[in-house]
């Protein structure tokens, strides 16, 4: 068994110091390799970070109300009854007051232009109260100040002001015929609330028209992820037509607006795999040829079929692990922390980084390696079934 | 003849099929080689010697009777059996060396000992022995592709000889090499042959080289003629 090792082993090390004379094939098919696994890591980087700013989003502790079927809080829409009535459901948490703890919110979309393409989008403004704050974690103000009840200001948060030009605090904004002015910049740790511009509820409702309804109703829990008090009102009260989730559920959820494009990056890569496992296998197949006196020489001195199908293999993997590496890295210098926006489930534009994480990494040498074990193998094969007899043959 | 039998060929043939065309290059062939002999093949091209040499060496296998070495069948042998018999019992030296050009001459003469128990140092002693006996004890970390036709011939003797088979088989050894060269070459195999009792088969169409053998064997359409020239 020591002795097949060794083979292998010689025969691995015999292939890869060979390398250098197949320099430029072997380097073309390890780049073909790397351009796949960069591809495939940029699209599941980006899901990454879209998924895990909404992530940080979303929390146990929050409920959040709309109206049944709505899907979006842009959808939904919710009269002050209903809001009065779903808020008197048991399961929600009470101040020292004994009033309970909620925040009725407005959701409306308003023109932004893009920094990076000069062009308008949507972006979301929500109209908020103090407790609306308290509500979401990591809320700060990073620059100016709060906006004051009553009045046209807004604070925006860090990827809206980051991706759309014009909202430097102290700089005027108009939406439709009311003019609007930024006193504050604010974060919440990179979530998808920073991709916002908030402002004084009644404000919003007045400026807006919105009379006296809401979009959603956001709860604090007594019990983290516990919404049944509430869910049991809905189905006991024909009035309530409402869809219950707790805030982490309902960002899950739109989450779920990249996933098609994951699956696009995932078919890009898939396609162009076929393009380096095509290179892989030329590779290989020319690195078995050139070889072919040294390999049909090992056997002739007694080396074993098995050394060489798996000297061989090895080289197709050390190739294509290294291509992987090389793609990888280019992923992470080139993406990671890179900073875009995209339609999120409201129909306004997300703010989010390209995300990294040591599992796409892992996830890209997977693949880098399938690809060459797949462009190896058959090449090996041919190796291994090299007639001895070729050693015995012509010189160089 | 004289000696133990090492090797036994009975009635061997071997055809080739090309196309719809069958090619006898042996038919019912009948030879033997004694332990110690130092056996040269001469013919003309096409005449079957490196074949023969193929089928000694178990490379290519006959397609019809039998070949015995030390009383054992080996035409018989699956392609594993024979990688191992190979590896214990013979050396093979090519007309073009047919070194590893990317291993040094050490690790080029070690190969054959990977395929045994020896542990690292004792391989380290037996390539040493082996290159101080072919004259390139000082040459043992040079690269074979920096080295002359000569010295790497050198080194492929040493690789054939470290693992100390009973038998070499040479396919035209000298057929690259200049006259001087090749007399060093030969001379050394002789001194194989008579110190070391080493049996060896040589494939030549070099009638200087046949003549450092012990007995020359003409092959012409699969026949014998033999002639002794042993001093």
């Amino acid at each position: 068994m020591t002795s097949i090792f060794s083979q292998i082993l010689t025969v691995m090390m015999m292939n890869i110091r060979s390398l250098p004379q197949r320099f430029w094939m072997s380097f073309s098919a390890t780049l073909a390799i790397s351009v796949v696994v960069a591809v495939l890591l940029s699209f599941l980087s980006m899901s990454k970070g879209f998924e895990k700013t909404l992530e940080g989003a979303g929390s146990e502790n929050t409920a959040i109300v709309t109206r049944s079927g709505s899907k979006s809080e842009l959808n939904s829409v919710l009269s002050n009854d209903i809001v009065n009535i779903i808020t008197a459901a048991p399961g929600i948490a009470h101040n020292a007051a004994g009033q309970p703890i909620y925040s009725p919110e407005l959701f409306v979309i308003v023109d932004g232009i893009r920094r990076s393409s000069k062009l308008k989008a949507n972006l979301p403004m929500r109209g908020i109260s103090s407790v609306g704050f308290e509500l979401r974690s990591n809320v700060e103000i990073a620059e100016g100040r709060m906006f004051e009840a009553g009045k046209n200001e807004i604070i925006v948060g860090k990827a809206a002001q980051r991706e759309f030009a014009g909202f430097d605090v102290g700089t005027e904004v108009r939406f439709g015929k009311t003019i609007w002015t930024v006193v504050g910049l604010f974060s919440t740790g990179g979530s998808a609330f920073e991709s916002e511009l908030w402002a004084d509820t009644r404000t919003v409702q007045s400026q807006f028209r919105r009379g006296n309804s809401f979009q959603t109703v956001r709860v604090l829990l007594e019990t983290p992820g516990d919404v049944q008090g509430m869910v049991d009102l809905v189905k006991q009260d024909p009035r309530l037509v409402l869809d219950i989730q707790t805030e982490a559920e309902f960002f899950s959820e739109q989450g779920e607006a990249l996933s098609g494009l994951v699956s696009i990056g995932w078919a890009l890569s898939i396609i162009m795999s076929l393009g380096a496992l095509a290179g892989a296998l030329n590779t290989m197949y020319t690195s078995v040829s050139d070889r072919e006196r040294e390999i049909a020489t090992l056997r002739a001195i007694g080396f074993s079929n098995i050394s060489a199908f798996f000297g061989t293999l090895v080289e197709s993997i050390v190739l294509s692990i290294l291509g992987g590496f090389i793609g990888a890295i280019a992923s992470y210098l080139f993406m990671n922390g890179r900073t875009t926006a995209t339609m999120g489930g409201n129909f306004t534009q997300v703010g989010f980084s390209f995300e990294m994480s040591p599992e796409l990494f892992q996830d890209g040498i997977y693949l880098a390696l399938i690809i060459g074990l797949v462009g190896g193998i058959f090449p090996a094969w041919r190796a291994a079934r090299l007639p001895v007899i070729l050693a015995f043959r012509g010189g160089v | 003849m004289s000696g133990k039998l090492l090797y036994d060929l009975k009635s061997v043939s071997k055809t080739f099929v090309k196309g719809k065309e069958k090619i006898t290059i042996f038919d019912k062939l009948d030879m033997s080689i004694a332990e110690g002999d130092f056996l040269a093949i001469m013919g003309p091209s096409g005449s079957g010697k490196t074949t023969l040499l193929n089928m000694l060496g178990g490379v290519d296998q006959p397609t019809g009777g039998e070949v015995f070495f030390n009383n054992s069948r080996v035409d018989t042998l699956s392609e594993g059996q024979l990688a191992r018999w190979r590896a214990n019992n013979i050396g093979f030296i090519f007309q073009f060396y047919n070194l590893m050009p990317m291993l040094n001459a050490a690790r080029n003469v070690e190969l054959p000992l990977l395929l045994t128990k020896l542990s690292s140092s004792q391989r380290k002693k037996s390539v040493e022995t082996a290159l101080k006996l072919v004259g390139l004890s000082d040459r043992a970390t040079h690269m074979t592709s920096e080295m002359s036709g000569g010295q790497q011939q050198r080194v492929a003797i040493a690789r054939a000889i470290v693992s100390d088979p009973k038998l070499l088989l040479c396919d035209e050894p000298t057929g690259d090499l200049d006259r001087k060269t090749a007399d060093e070459i030969l001379s050394m195999l002789q001194l194989l042959n008579r110190k070391f009792g080493k049996t060896i088969v040589m494939v030549t169409h070099d009638a200087a080289a046949a003549a450092y053998a012990k007995r020359t064997l003409h092959l012409d359409k699969g026949v014998f003629v033999e002639k002794d020239l042993a001093a």
